[in-house]
């Protein structure tokens, strides 16, 4: 048995399923001993796809996803991939071939050094010396991966360690003695959390990512409804908590809802479970819910008071601090706190112009009302992804599948192969924007040999639309880098790859045309939606402002120039 | 002569960390990536020739340190990390200070060395090669005192400390 070999009948021992990989040269023997196994290759047409696509595969089914890329570019190609994984802590391993290691650092043939490259995108990296250390460092990394807060994992693998005889054990010991996993949940903390719960008369709860990723989904919704307490979600905190239950506010922050960002205003305590207090939803530190009593449960010890000092932490799995935290908290009085909150949603509800050409928002919430909100979204980053957050709501976890953190383009696509891959019987739909979507569109062939039955729904505005926006509000209307003129006609594109396609252009062929998308199966389906060009994403929290600062409609007059980050 | 060393905001990091490749990248990310400025580092084996210790004495404020803080406990090839206020710790460093000395002058900087309890290490017609031990301050004053014959050349091996008593460093 060589190492490539032993390196196989490890993934396999881990159950995996997939790898997403291109080949290259010095991963050829890794290639050769995939040839032998019940492993399915799917084989990507870039290396930055077969990333995005092992991570939607993760995110579906919360299993680690597999990359498996030749050296030099081929390794390289996965950092956007890593680093959207990592900052949203998506369990990923990738393994990379490297040049033979008597030659690593002399600037051999595709030799990059990946170990140091991707060290500030990966939760732990090896780069493998010994062919005998290959399970061990295997067992390691999906461990690291899929535990604690997940994160990808880079394994570098040299040639001659690949291609070398291998006589270590396959079960080895793992050897992480600095590896540390939060424990139980510390009672007192919980209890502590629960007083200031208790005394609570405005109580919001703000669900993240980590509700997400812990399966919180249910004793959630139990914590919710027994307190009687409004719960709003972030971008990634999208299907902890259903959005429709009369207790959601929907999404927060920047493009959130209005009354969610009004509550945020008005809460008299918050209750942060799984998020990170991000500068989407808090762009003004000082001014962020001024008075209010702020709670925070993470199992990253180092996000609490990271940017929120806190009133009570608890640093845990956020379903076993819920579970915990249920039991000591009492039914609230929050009538007068949902009365205000319901007469906000009132009189500022999420809304678009139904007439004066096809608005994107229509086509994604008539994409929501025809298949019932079941499916799995996926999405690239900008004004569909803001409107998708928006009009698609989210019910149950891990059927929310976007880029937040890293705000990657042209993830949402190879996303959806392996969300696809991970959940068969699922419906998959890619909602994309027309600039992420040639960023990795070379994927149609992956789709279409694979014939998974992905919807994408691609929003064409021809426009990077959520900077054209900014610079309509902010900078004159000074438009710079923005038009996206020459975009191919989607659907001669995907016909070219033997995709299906269909096209709107009216929103009187919304419902008709959607309705056949969704029902078309034998293979992956592209749906090219014609949209205005100029439209604009609201509400909206300018940059680096406070929720004070939210505007439901375009100002009258010119805005400042934000302080924040995009 | 800089008194960075010396700053009220100088903080001191223990590390314990695992002896491979890559793990002084990774410590020293931390810090390069919220703009910290590590002042003195010193890295060497312990009594277990697996793992090794660091001490970083990095400047400046107090919760931007103690988020880099955490962001090293959390790398997983830290086993942990200890910061230590002065009392709780022996700090030393090592100086070796070139000074240009000619014959007139040499018992002048024999004395004050002594009063350092220093050592000379190296004697040419020109100069002299001193070394000090001890914290910070003290070098620093050794340093300031032999500042008028002229520093051809300072070395110092930066700070290391160990916990007093039963406490683990």
């Amino acid at each position: 048995m060589n190492g490539a070999e032993a390196l196989i009948k490890c993934l396999e021992k881990e159950g995996v399923e997939y790898i997403f990989g291109y080949s290259g040269g010095n991963v050829i023997p890794i290639f050769d001993a995939i040839y032998d196994s019940k492993i399915k290759l799917i084989l990507s047409r870039h290396e930055q796809g077969a990333s995005h696509m092992a991570d939607g595969y993760a995110r579906a089914c919360g299993k680690p996803g597999v990359v498996l890329v030749t050296s030099g570019p081929g390794a390289t190609n996965t950092i956007t991939g890593l680093f959207t994984a990592h900052m949203d802590s998506v369990p990923m391993i990738v393994i990379s071939g490297q040049t033979i290691t008597p030659l690593l650092g002399k600037d051999a043939f595709q030799e990059a050094d990946i170990f140091g490259i991707s060290m500030p995108c990966v939760k732990h990296s090896y780069l493998v010396r010994q062919t005998n250390d290959l399970p061990r460092v295997l067992k390691e990394a999906f461990h690291i991966a899929a535990t604690g807060r997940p994160g990808p994992v880079l394994i570098d693998i040299p040639k001659n360690i690949s291609a070398g005889p291998f006589e270590g054990s396959l079960d080895p010991e793992m050897d992480l003695p600095g590896y540390k996993i939060p424990g139980p949940v510390p009672k007192a903390d919980i209890l502590k959390m629960a007083d200031l719960i208790n005394r609570s008369e405005r109580p919001l709860l703000l669900v993240g990512h980590g509700a997400v990723i812990s399966r919180a989904g249910s004793v959630l919704r139990q914590l919710a409804e027994k307190l009687q307490a409004p719960v709003t979600n972030t971008l990634l905190g999208k299907g902890a908590f259903p959005e429709t239950h009369p207790l959601s506010l929907g999404m927060i922050g920047m493009h959130g809802t209005a009354y969610s960002n009004m509550a945020l205003t008005r809460c008299d305590l918050i209750l942060s479970i799984g998020s990170r207090w991000d500068d989407r939803i808090n762009g003004d530190n000082a001014q962020f819910c001024v008075g209010a009593k702020k709670l925070h449960i993470d199992i990253d010890p180092a996000e609490i008071n990271k940017i929120v000092r806190c009133d009570a932490v608890c640093i845990g799995d956020a379903r076993l601090a819920l579970e915990e935290l249920l039991k000591h908290v009492v039914p609230l009085n929050t009538k007068p706190w949902l009365r205000e909150i319901a007469a906000n949603r009132r009189k500022f509800p999420l809304k678009y112009k139904k007439q004066g050409g096809l608005k994107a928002q229509h086509v994604i919430e008539s994409a929501w009302e025809v298949t019932g909100g079941k499916a799995i979204v996926t999405t690239d980053v900008g004004q569909h992804q803001m409107w998708a957050a928006q009009f698609f709501l989210t019910d149950e976890c891990d059927t929310w599948l976007s880029s937040g953190g890293a705000g990657t383009m042209g993830f949402g696509f190879p996303a959806a192969i392996g969300a696809q891959l991970a959940k068969p019987g699922s419906r998959v739909i890619a909602i994309v924007g027309d600039g992420g979507f040639q960023m990795t569109l070379c994927e149609l062939s992956t789709a279409a040999i694979n014939k998974l039955p992905v919807k994408i729904l691609v929003i064409d505005n021809k426009f990077l639309g959520m900077v054209r926006q900014w610079q309509e509000l902010f900078f004159d209307n000074r438009l710079s880098g923005v038009d996206l003129e020459g975009n191919p006609d989607f659907v001669k594109l995907a016909e070219a790859y033997g995709v299906k396609a269909f096209r709107i252009r009216r929103a009187a062929d919304i419902r008709k045309v959607l309705a056949k998308a969704m029902a078309y199966n034998e293979g992956p389906c592209l749906i090219h939606a014609e949209v205005v060009k100029e439209d604009n994403v609201f509400p909206m929290v300018p940059a680096g402002r406070s929720a004070h600062h939210m505007i439901v409609e375009r100002p009258k007059t010119k805005m400042e120039k934000p302080t924040g980050g995009t | 002569m800089s008194t960075l060393l010396t700053s009220p905001n100088l903080h001191t990091l223990s590390v314990y960390v695992n002896n491979k490749p890559g793990v002084l990248v990774r410590v020293a990310h931390v810090f390069a990536r919220r703009g910290f400025n590590i002042e003195s580092l010193v890295v060497s084996p312990t009594a277990d020739g697996r793992y090794s210790r660091m001490t970083v004495t990095a400047d400046g404020d107090g919760e931007t340190l103690e988020q880099i803080f955490k962001q090293v406990s959390k790398l997983v090839d830290v086993l942990h990390a200890t910061e230590h206020t002065h009392q709780e710790v022996v700090e030393k460093e090592l100086a070796l200070i070139k000074v240009r000395v000619a014959e007139a002058q040499r018992t002048e900087v024999l004395q004050i060395l002594a009063h350092f309890k220093g050592a000379t290490v190296d004697f040419t017609p020109q100069s002299v090669i001193v070394q000090v031990t001890g914290n910070t301050e003290k070098i620093e004053a050794c340093v300031g005192m032999l500042e008028k014959y002229g520093i051809i050349e300072l070395v110092r091996t930066g700070k290391v400390i160990m916990a007093r008593g039963e406490t683990e460093t």
